[in-house]
């Protein structure tokens, strides 16, 4: 059996066997392997001219990756968790994603940012938060998230192939999944959405920690006798519209199930994609299960704030199946 | 680390010069080599082509021509010394206040004032000038300036990398991080900090409270350096010594050069709201192409002819800048989706076709 950090290592292990310009660098990454292990022996595989730890300082560790970049390395680097990467943030927003732009495509950045990200491992405050919006909003970055062990790997492979920056953000409470998978594997490319359970009657587009939830929801509504298709986005940006429309265009009904906060969120843009492509098939209100608009809550409270199966089953309940109207959200109207 | 190799990398107490406020040599021995009578003549006469690219660049913002100017009018010495203490291929990071650094890198004007003409981000391949584009985030560049350095020096190369920063960039964290990361992993960077005594209209006394700017760099273990940034034969025998530090594999030099932005900010900018005349006036007194033309004909290192040449090509160069800046810049609306990502996403390709539609209708109007 191969854990998703398992094949997120074994993923770098063959890209800096490959290619000599692949390097890895951030705090803790060394000797200890990351907090994680998901760059454990790759120091003393590679060498430390491959591997290496750096001072402890985020803008610092990505524009230095931007500096190598241009200087025709590969970098990826490690940000230890979510909410510690946002001292980086103007070298993400400002140089990371717009150097193409800026030079016309003469200069390019092949470079990743690994960030382990979202919560439900009973983190402290800062250690688990859902940051993919600020990336996703920011034209020049992909934006990736496996939700399965073949994913982490194929997808973290593709990245470091990629001529353009990737932010790899990787479900902490996933890096301890499980499956028998003989690498290496490779599964669909960038910018397309894999169908993780076909049904007819609905249709859940989740990404990250939130697909198995959507799998797990699937499988207690079947029970129930609905039949509810499953689509993990893999890549925010690009994004599949083809598959997530093709799917809610047949289904006729979607929920999208997010764990980040709901407002202004990645689950918000594809409500209003799904909207604005399907609006004539659709049977009902697309919805959303996020997480609530608060900051992360302490561990001991994570619990109440993550969507879980029972809330995207009280969802499926409100899209009305007896064309009853859901009167829920007409309050503030009234 | 030992006393006496923390006080190795400490400044000198005031600032390195060569040359009084009127020309004449300073007398007494000096820590560094002085340049070639040489490197002095060409220093000259891009110093005097230089402001007079500067004047044009503010002139043409006036009428219009470029959206702003961040002039560099006082701080020539800098500007020029910078370019000529290295290689040509060695790699520069600018701010937007480099334009006349740009310039005399051999960078083709237009070129060069493409980001405040607004006609594009950055108007030259930087690799082709090894010139980073000109950068408005401060001291964000000076993080890629250390990266791009150990990149080079991995790769088994002896280029070394200058960033500038200005006073008030030596705030900003990124600075700081660029320091210790270039210093840890041993980069060839000369940090060149153009300390013109403001931040748009924040004295220097607010962005500091350390007895020079130079001083941060021992912290780091950086070997650091001041010089009178108006001391063209100064700046360039450190910077000189810095790039030579850099590049046998000493790791990274700090050099602060005291100068003054004669200008406002950028055109946008009114410099009377918040510093006196008389203090600019101080600093006209120590014009650094006077100080170097008094002191290379105390020298006979320059003729009447040669000045009157310098002057001849300064203005050649203005009327060429003029032509080529009056002309309209070639526009391309489609070019805005083609380089987001080396490949456009469908969502782009959606986006371009309504754009194109757009264009389509405007043409179908006219």
């Amino acid at each position: 059996m191969t854990t998703m950090a398992q094949a997120l290592n074994a993923a770098l292990r063959d890209a800096m066997d490959g290619d000599e310009r692949v390097v890895v660098f951030g705090e803790d990454v060394g000797a200890l392997g990351g907090v994680f292990r998901v760059t454990d022996g790759l120091t003393a595989k590679f060498g430390e001219d491959r591997c290496f730890d750096t001072p402890l300082a985020e803008a610092g560790i990505v524009g230095f990756a931007v500096g190598m970049a241009m200087g025709g390395f590969r970098p990826v680097v490690e940000m230890q968790f979510d909410a510690f990467a946002y001292p980086a943030f103007e070298q993400i927003a400002s140089h990371v994603a717009k150097t193409r732009n800026r030079t016309r495509g003469q200069v390019e950045l092949p470079l990743v940012i690994r960030v382990p990200y979202a919560g439900g491992i009973g983190g402290v405050e800062h250690h688990c938060d859902s940051s993919e919006s600020y990336y996703a909003h920011t034209p020049g970055l992909k934006v990736v998230t496996p939700a399965s062990v073949e994913d982490a790997y194929s997808l973290l492979r593709e990245a470091i192939d990629d001529p353009d920056p990737v932010v790899f953000l990787e479900p902490k409470k996933l890096y301890w999944s499980k499956s028998e998978v003989a690498l290496p594997v490779r599964t669909e490319p960038f910018g397309r959405a894999a169908i993780r359970r076909p049904g007819a009657d609905a249709t859940l587009v989740a990404y990250g920690p939130a697909v198995p939830v959507a799998v797990e929801a699937a499988r207690a509504a079947a029970e129930e006798g609905w039949d509810l298709e499953v689509v993990d986005l893999r890549t925010l940006v690009p994004f599949d519209d083809a598959t997530v429309v093709a799917s809610v265009r047949r289904t006729g009904r979607c929920v999208v199930v997010s764990e980040a906060a709901g407002f202004a969120g990645v689950g918000a843009e594809i409500a209003a994609r799904v909207q604005e492509r399907c609006f004539h098939s659709l049977e009902a209100p697309v919805l959303r299960v996020t997480g609530f608009d608060i900051p992360y809550p302490p561990p001991m409270l994570e619990h109440h704030h993550l969507p879980n199966v029972d809330r995207v089953l009280d969802a499926l309940d409100r899209l009305q199946r007896d064309d009853v109207p859901d009167t829920r959200h007409l309050g503030g109207a009234a | 680390m030992d006393r006496s190799g923390a006080e190795a990398l400490l400044p000198s107490a005031e600032p390195v010069r060569f040359l009084t406020d009127s020309g004449a040599a300073v007398r007494g021995r000096q820590r560094y080599a002085p340049p070639e009578p040489e490197v002095l003549r060409r220093a000259y006469r891009d110093m005097v082509v230089g402001r007079r690219f500067d004047a044009q660049a503010t002139a043409l913002t006036k009428q219009g021509r470029l959206a702003v100017y961040p002039s560099s009018h006082g701080q020539e010495a800098c500007q020029v010394g910078a370019v000529l203490a290295l290689d040509e291929g060695d790699w520069l990071f600018p701010t937007y206040r480099e334009s006349m650094a740009l310039v005399t890198r051999g960078i083709e004007p237009t070129e060069v004032l493409a980001l405040l003409r607004g006609s594009a981000h950055c108007g030259y391949d930087p690799y082709r000038h090894h010139v980073a584009p000109q950068c408005t985030p401060l001291a964000t560049q000076t993080v890629h300036a250390a990266g791009l350095a150990y990149a080079e020096r991995r790769k088994g190369g002896d280029r070394v990398v200058l960033a500038f920063v200005g006073d008030g960039a030596t705030s900003e964290g990124d600075f700081h991080e660029a320091l210790n990361f270039a210093a840890v992993f041993k980069a060839p960077v000369v940090f060149l900090v153009q300390n013109n005594r403001y931040a748009i209209s924040v004295p220097l006394e607010r962005q500091t409270a350390a007895p020079s700017l130079a001083y941060k760099g021992v912290g780091y273990g950086v070997r650091s350096e001041q010089v009178d940034g108006n001391d063209p034969v100064a700046v360039l025998a450190v910077l000189a010594a810095a790039a030579e530090h850099a590049r046998a594999g000493h790791g990274p030099f700090l050099v602060e050069a005291h100068t003054y932005r004669l200008e406002s900010h950028t055109n946008a900018d009114d410099a009377s709201r918040y510093r006196s005349d008389a203090e600019a006036e101080q600093w006209r007194r120590r014009d650094p192409i006077a100080r170097l033309e008094a002191y290379l004909r105390r020298r006979g290192h320059l003729s009447d002819e040669d000045i009157a040449a310098a002057a001849r090509r300064a203005e050649e160069f203005a009327a060429l800048v003029r032509e080529r800046m009056n002309a309209d810049p070639e526009l391309a609306p489609m070019g805005l989706f083609e380089h987001v990502y080396g490949t456009p996403t469908p969502q782009l390709d959606e986006q371009r076709e309504l754009l194109r539609t757009e264009l389509e209708a405007e043409e179908a109007l006219s």
